[in-house]
């Protein structure tokens, strides 16, 4: 072992390395510690009687086996899990993550590229460029990577042809200029063989530029991070006894000092630091990354998931926001997935609400997608359910890269870095109208509602809105019906039927219902609707307690026996794709307000039982 | 931000996220060096407070004397909750290093101790010392690492874990471990421990202690429970220990470190592992991955 000197203050620098498979990653690392002599005697040891065996020759080393850790990885000599490794020279501490190859771990790359400041992108000088060497090109830009070293392989192979190493290059800064790097560093080298990793290659005299090591030893890769505003979202309430109560977390970006104005988001509560706490001892101000406890000035409601943040610059709190989406999982992804987000420290329910357009890795272009599968890209609009605190990803790693949880097998199913805030309604102020809602409502002696009826296409929605609107009307009742299929001709006649053109509609059809409700009408909604995430989500733009779920309960056996406009035979024929109830899913009401079972009673006997509850809820009375 | 401060707050961060995300955490604790540095950053992590969580030590029955010990006054000291859990049925069988191997002795006072504890208690995630620098299948590992309702680790099905975002969700049965010091390398811990004055077992110090040679390692006799093989006669010599566990299976070395700031320097100029004094790590290639899979920490 080298000898280091003890120094706390040296830097630290993490790096990854990837690229397509065989490239020679593990070995580009194995080498680096062996060469610099960074490898303990028994780790060594070990390799050597594990090459003999594999290898079978007495003298073989092969220095990928210091790094692929795990026994599928060594049976197959492949990497299939991101591995950290911890060296240290005379000038600086280093964490490498070294990640796989192979396109179906590239998650494990993205883990492994998450907390890099440098990718050292690997090329086979025989094979050139791949996808593989694109696609990670454009997940490190994405993550926020600026410093790439390309680390042209095998030379050795090539008989260390100039020229080889020259056209690579060329041919990847040409690629590399739709990138966001800020610098790219070639070296030609042989890892197998340790030519310019740590010792400069007398077979390729025509390279001049540093050696790998000298290379990761001297590269300033420090983010700036001056002038930010201060974040901290809320970890944990710490409250020991009735006396003290404390907001734990980790500073995301800024700084804080006693006596500090802050406002709590998402509400946007006052408040003004009091103390700052760590282990027994009280701070004056404290930094960027530091874990601390605030105590605030006065009573507040603050709880985990909270972003105590500057008040001259706050952060965002809008729940729509735009974002490049890395979809990890083996199923595809549609728009219209309900899933769990986790941002900072807030968990909340959210939907991709539109895939606007999925990266092409080879070029960087924008293609057209409504369909994510494993390891795309996509441009997406995503919906939180409650509005939360948060940054661009360009501003703040922290507050603007999020995770996808599955709701159902609770994995982490995509990553997503926040592009813009995508509100509509920024900047523009409500209207606030003299004559409210109560009002309206009063002068036609009833409460304004909205009755959403949702159920397959053929389980009898239009003719017990009818029915209900008739009986409704008798008793001098102001009504109106939004009938999904009428709709389609005018409000939502640019929209066609793919799952965000769905989502959409359902989005105006709720927004057209709750300005009928402020004029204080009842409204009849009879649309498919099969998504509960999205009758969730007209659930929330609707006043609370005026939108009534009502199911409209057909088996499919029988809304195909009825088959009024003939769709599902059309659907069985082939002809329509993405029938709900066939080939596309309808998620039943969780909690309806109302469940109307078609099988036990005629759909007179249902509209009654609906405007009877209408009646006992007080609805049909000022 | 020096390097240190940045791993303890990296590692309270970590800490508080168990805290605030799951129903029934706990923390392993092992006396040894990693455990006195995890336990110290516990305390950090949620001062005024007291960790929410208790402490468990699962206890094999082989430790050396002066672990237990120091694992009594600490606890006494710091106040937290704390729990032993032992294999008592396999203790009363009799298993042992010496009639069993050290594979039997590993599974089933470790092992399954650990299992049966966390069964017992029903704790959803046990937050653990270990480093991803010990040991290649452990620099594998992610920071809250899945196992399913038989405890299981599947090295090929890890999550993502991207930023510092931990996903800590998991369903009735399943569990998460959790590792704060991930991050962390031995001359990491022992600088810390200085600079924290954090108190350790001393059995990391060098002084002269009854010793045998066997297979070109370091043993000491703690009591008489060892068996001597034929011709082998304890003989003092100056020693410590890198690494703690049980001491039928803990190897120690020649040194003269006896004070903090020497044993630093060793570690700085030190030619082998840690865990080559550790048996367990090595009856086979990718040993240790084994035994994570089966539930190992």
């Amino acid at each position: 072992m080298q000898q280091i000197t003890l120094d706390s203050q040296r830097s630290l620098l993490r790096f990854l390395t990837c690229g397509s498979v065989d490239d020679g990653k593990s070995t580009l690392i194995g080498r680096l510690l062996y060469d610099a002599q960074l490898i303990f005697e028994d780790q060594l040891r070990g390799i050597h009687i594990e090459s003999q065996r594999k290898l079978g020759d007495v003298d073989a080393l092969d220095l990928s086996l210091l790094v692929d850790g795990l026994q599928a990885e060594r049976e197959q000599g492949i990497t299939i899990d991101v591995a950290y490794r911890f060296f240290s020279t005379a000038k600086r501490r280093f964490i490498v993550a070294d990640t796989p190859g192979h396109e179906q771990y590239t998650r494990n790359m993205a883990t492994g590229a998450s907390s890099a400041d440098v990718a050292v992108l690997l090329v086979d000088a025989r094979k050139g460029l791949l996808v593989q060497t694109h696609r990670h090109s454009c997940i490190a830009s994405l993550l926020g990577i600026r410093h790439v070293v390309l680390a042209i392989n095998k030379m050795d192979l090539m008989e260390y042809n100039e020229d080889v190493f020259r056209s690579i290059e060329k041919q990847y800064r040409e690629f590399a200029k739709q990138l966001n790097f800020t610098s790219i560093t070639a070296i030609p080298m042989s890892a197998l063989l340790g030519d310019n990793v740590f010792k400069h290659s007398t077979n390729m005299p025509w390279y001049q530029g540093s050696t790998f090591m000298a290379f990761l030893e001297e590269v300033d890769a420090d983010a700036i991070h001056e002038n930010e505003p201060f974040r901290m979202p809320v970890q944990w309430v710490n409250r020991p006894h009735q006396d003290f109560r404390g907001f734990s977390g980790t500073i995301a970006s800024g700084s804080v000092k006693v006596g500090d104005n802050i406002t709590i988001l998402p509400v946007g509560t006052p408040a003004v630091v009091q103390r700052i706490v760590q282990y027994q001892t009280e701070r004056e101000i404290a930094e960027r990354g530091e874990a601390i406890t605030i105590v605030l000035d006065r009573e507040v409601d603050v709880s985990r998931g909270n972003v105590l943040s500057s008040v001259q610059n706050p952060a965002s709190t809008s729940e729509r926001v735009e974002a490049h989406v890395m979809w990890m999982h083996e199923t595809p992804v549609q728009a219209g997935k309900q899933m769990l987000c986790k941002l900072g420290t807030a968990l909340v329910p959210a939907v991709i609400t539109k895939i606007s357009g999925k990266i092409d890795v080879n070029s960087m272009e924008k293609l057209p997608a409504d369909i994510l599968t494993m390891n795309e890209i996509g441009i997406c609009v995503v919906q939180f359910e409650s509005k939360i605190g948060h940054d661009t990803y360009l501003e703040n790693r922290d507050m603007g890269g999020f995770i996808f949880i599955d709701r159902l097998s609770n994995e982490t199913i995509a990553a997503g870095m926040i592009i813009r805030d995508a509100s509509t309604t920024q900047n523009i102020t409500w209207h606030k109208m003299d004559v409210d809602t109560n009002a309206r409502a009063t002068t036609k002696g009833q409460k304004p509602c909205v009755l959403w009826l949702t159920g397959l296409s053929g389980s009898g929605k239009s003719t017990i809105a009818n029915l209900v609107e008739r009986a409704l009307w008798a008793e001098g009742k102001h009504t109106y019906i939004l009938d999904g299929d009428n709709v389609r001709h005018g409000l939502s006649s640019d929209l066609g039927f793919k799952a965000e053109d769905r989502i959409e509609n359902i989005r105006r059809v709720a927004e057209v219902s709750r300005l009928m409700t402020d004029a204080g009408l009842i409204i009849i909604v009879s649309l498919i609707s099969p998504f509960q995430s999205e009758r969730d989500r007209a659930r929330r733009t609707i006043k609370q307690g005026e939108f009534i779920e009502v199911f409209i309960d057909t088996p499919l056996e029988e809304c195909e026996r009825r088959d009024p406009k003939g769709l599902y035979k059309r659907a069985r024929a082939g002809e329509i794709k993405g029938m709900t109830g066939l080939d596309a899913p309808y998620e039943a009401p969780e909690n309806p307000e109302l469940h109307v079972s078609t099988m036990a009673q005629s759909p007179e006997d249902s509209a009654l039982h609906i405007v009877s509850w209408l009646r006992t809820k007080g609805f049909l009375h000022a | 931000m020096d390097h240190l401060s940045n791993l303890e707050a990296e590692s309270i961060h970590i800490f508080r996220e168990v805290a605030a995300t799951f129903e029934r955490p706990v923390m392993m604790y092992s006396v040894g060096k990693d455990s006195s540095v995890l336990l110290h950053l516990a305390l950090k992590a949620f001062y005024p407070s007291l960790p929410p969580f208790p402490i468990l030590h699962v206890d094999t029955s082989w430790k050396f004397r002066e672990m237990i010990a120091f694992r009594n006054q600490r606890m006494a000291e710091v106040g937290v909750k704390h729990l032993v859990h032992r294999n008592e049925e396999a203790i009363a069988n009799g298993i042992s290093v010496f009639t069993h191997g050290s594979g039997v002795h590993t599974d089933e006072l470790k092992t399954v101790a650990l299992r049966q504890a966390l069964d017992k208690h029903k704790f959803d995630c046990a937050i653990g010392g270990a480093r991803r620098d010990e040991e290649r299948s452990r620099a594998k590992e992610r920071i809250m690492s899945f196992r399913n309702q038989h405890h299981r680790w599947d090295p090929k099905r890890q999550r993502p874990e991207l930023w510092h975002l931990y996903n800590t969700r998991i369903a009735p049965g399943e569990s998460v471990r959790a590792f704060p010091i991930s991050n962390w390398t031995e001359l990491d811990i022992w600088q810390y421990i200085k600079r924290e004055n954090i108190p350790v077992v001393p059995l990391y110090f060098a002084k002269e202690r009854p010793t045998v040679i066997r297979e070109g390692q370091i043993f000491m006799l703690d009591d008489d429970r060892m068996p001597l093989l034929p011709g082998e006669k304890p003989e003092m010599r100056m020693i410590r220990f890198r690494t703690l566990g049980c001491y039928p299976l803990t190897a120690a070395v020649e040194s003269t470190a006896a004070t903090i700031e020497e044993v630093v320097q060793e570690t700085l100029s030190a030619r082998t592992s840690e865990r080559a004094g550790r048996m367990i790590d090595h009856d086979k290639p990718g040993s240790m991955e084994q035994k994570k899979i089966e539930g190992y920490f």
